[in-house]
């Protein structure tokens, strides 16, 4: 019997200090509870109330050094393609031409100083399958690919997660290539005529072997 | 009894007037209370609820339609307007179709006896009260319905819980107001109210004038609870559990037909607590000296004025209770029935008709 009426003392007592917690919440919700993060000092001082943030309107600010959507700066890339690669999703889409030996000019140099030799008219991320492992970043010699602190990025539409990073329009990528053509067939001509006249050792094909190779030492050289 | 001569002259003024042969102040007077449940329902029952569920919980609730969300409920309505009417293949279609009329006429019907005022009243029965408890058991009725010709193992398990609690509840409950019943000596909700106001406005009232009116107060409020399926004692919803409990296969206005059975069944017995112990149209202001505060403050305006803020007063603590208390446990609610509030009820029961033969 005493057990009765303990229960029922406790179930009173329970309900009145539920609902006095319950009341002090809900008038509590004229104030914003503070922005403090959990490694302020003050967090526990802060005032209690409305916690809600109303998401697109308020926003926590992401942290100067976030890594969230994958951004190229293309004058940097040097279309070594191994940031393709690396990519164990397959975010990553590059189309390289190759600069011919009188565009290297007007290809220009990475911001370290290296010679860029491939035009880059394909240069893709699909944000969307991207999962920001970061392989990629750190795969990249010049590093011209980064993880930037843009948090929010939805898009209506999913073709609007690939990013376009190329610098060349399609005219311009038709015109390279015809130019790397011709290049090319001049140079074998030359390399015939001149396997003709019993010379074999300048051929064309040991010299793009090294041109991806020393570039990533370049590269490091350049930093 | 000062306002003896004014009852109902709102209500039997509008009785009284034909359009031919036409009845229209009868209409009039069936509407009134069905256009306040709905504007109720609308307004304080579900955006009030949201809001208030959100501040106790630290959040905002519905911001984004209008400013403060505040047509957000016409927004909702206006989805389930558009909602397909669906009656399931295996549903037993009759059943399935008058269960939410059935439980909406229910709760509705017991407003006949609810006096909006001292100015109007559906109906001046002299057995209002007993009335009131009566009808409102025709809700178990369409909860059943509805439940068992879902065809729908949720459905018929919601509205088992539904029947079993409400049948339950309702010893406790009537008897409380049994209690109320024996201060007042009537059943007529109109001079429940009469006999509780006065010039000392609160201090008529049975819970503040009576020292053992508490007791069937609290029975009567938890036992209420029971009855309109509000947490903590809403195991037939139980979303968690039951998806939606007796209502889970309904759409669109059906489906909206039953939240406006629950509101109108939470003013139902938000109104009839107030009446009984809490004086129902009477002001709460004392006359003080010859500052007549409470007789400025009472008519047939004020008194409508009274009565629902005293009912929203008690609808805000039934939704205060719901964000509060977790669901109870189906033998939790069978004890706390059977083995805690009827016992009570009881010994209220005898309390009050000691005080009664005795004060």
């Amino acid at each position: 019997m005493s057990e009765y009426f303990s229960n029922i003392k406790i179930g009173a007592s329970t309900i009145a200090t539920g609902m006095a917690i319950t009341l002090k919440h809900f008038f509590n919700a004229v104030k914003r509870k503070g922005d403090a993060g959990i490694d302020d000092a003050d967090y526990f001082k802060q005032v209690d109330g409305l916690c809600t943030l109303q998401y697109p309107r308020e926003v926590v600010p992401t942290p100067t050094i976030g890594r969230y959507r994958l951004f190229n700066n293309i004058e940097d890339c040097i279309g070594c393609n191994q940031c393709d690669r690396a990519c164990p999703v397959e975010c990553i889409t590059i189309e390289t031409i190759k600069v011919t030996s009188d565009d290297l000019a007007a290809c220009g140099k990475t911001s370290g100083g290296q010679q860029k030799r491939f035009w880059l008219p394909v240069f893709d991320i699909d944000v969307a399958k991207c999962m920001t492992c970061g392989i990629c970043v750190s795969v990249c010699p010049t590093d011209c690919l980064v993880h930037s602190p843009v948090a929010d990025f939805s898009e209506f539409d999913v073709r609007n997660m690939v990013y376009h990073y190329g610098n060349l329009s399609k005219i311009e990528a038709d015109a390279k290539r015809k130019k790397l053509e011709e290049e090319k067939a001049a140079k074998e001509k030359a390399a015939a005529e001149a396997a003709a006249r019993g010379e074999a050792p300048p051929r064309p094909a040991p010299k793009p072997k090294p041109a991806p190779g020393p570039a990533p030492e370049g590269a490091e050289a350049g930093e | 009894m000062s306002h003896a001569p004014s009852l109902n002259t709102w209500s039997d003024a509008l009785a009284g007037f034909n359009l031919g042969w036409f009845p229209l102040g009868l209409v009039i007077v069936a509407a009134i209370p069905l256009v306040f449940i709905a504007l109720y329902a609308l307004t304080y029952g579900v955006y009030g609820e949201r809001k208030i569920s959100a501040f106790m919980q630290d959040r905002l609730g519905p911001m984004e339609v209008g400013p403060w969300g505040l047509l957000q409920t016409l927004a909702d309505i206006l989805k389930l307007l558009q909602k397909e009417d669906i009656v399931p293949t295996a549903a037993d279609k009759f059943l399935f179709v008058i269960g939410p009329l059935v439980m909406f006429v229910g709760s509705f019907l017991a407003f006949v006896v609810l006096p909006f005022g001292p100015a109007f009243i559906g109906a001046d029965l002299n057995v209002g009260l007993f009335y009131a408890i009566g009808i409102v058991a025709l809700e178990v009725v369409g909860i059943l319905a509805s439940g068992w010709g879902s065809n729908n193992k949720w459905a018929l398990y919601g509205a088992v819980r539904s029947v079993a609690q409400i049948v339950s509840y309702e010893i406790p409950a009537s008897i409380a107001l049994l209690c109320g019943a024996m201060m007042a000596g009537t059943l007529s909700m109109q001079q429940f109210c009469v006999a509780q106001s006065g010039p000392f406005g609160l201090l008529h009232w049975y819970l503040f004038s009576n020292p053992v009116a508490w007791l069937p107060f609290l029975i009567y409020f938890i036992s209420s609870l029971a009855e309109t399926n509000r947490a903590p004692f809403d195991i037939p919803e139980a979303e968690s559990e039951l998806v939606a409990g007796f209502f889970t296969e309904y759409t669109g206005m059906k489906f909206a037909m039953f939240f406006l059975a629950e509101y109108g069944s939470m003013f139902m017995v938000s109104g009839i607590i107030s009446i009984v112990f809490l004086g129902g149209w009477a002001s709460p202001l004392p006359n003080i000296g010859s500052f007549a505060l409470n007789t400025m403050t009472s008519g047939p305006v004020w008194g409508t004025f009274w009565i629902i803020m005293k009912s929203f007063f008690f609808i805000f603590v039934q939704m205060w209770l719901r964000w509060t208390l977790p669901r109870l446990r189906v033998d939790q609610l069978m004890y706390l029935c059977w083995k805690v509030l009827t016992p009570f009820a009881f010994v209220a029961f005898v309390l009050t008709a000691v005080w009664e033969i005795y004060k």
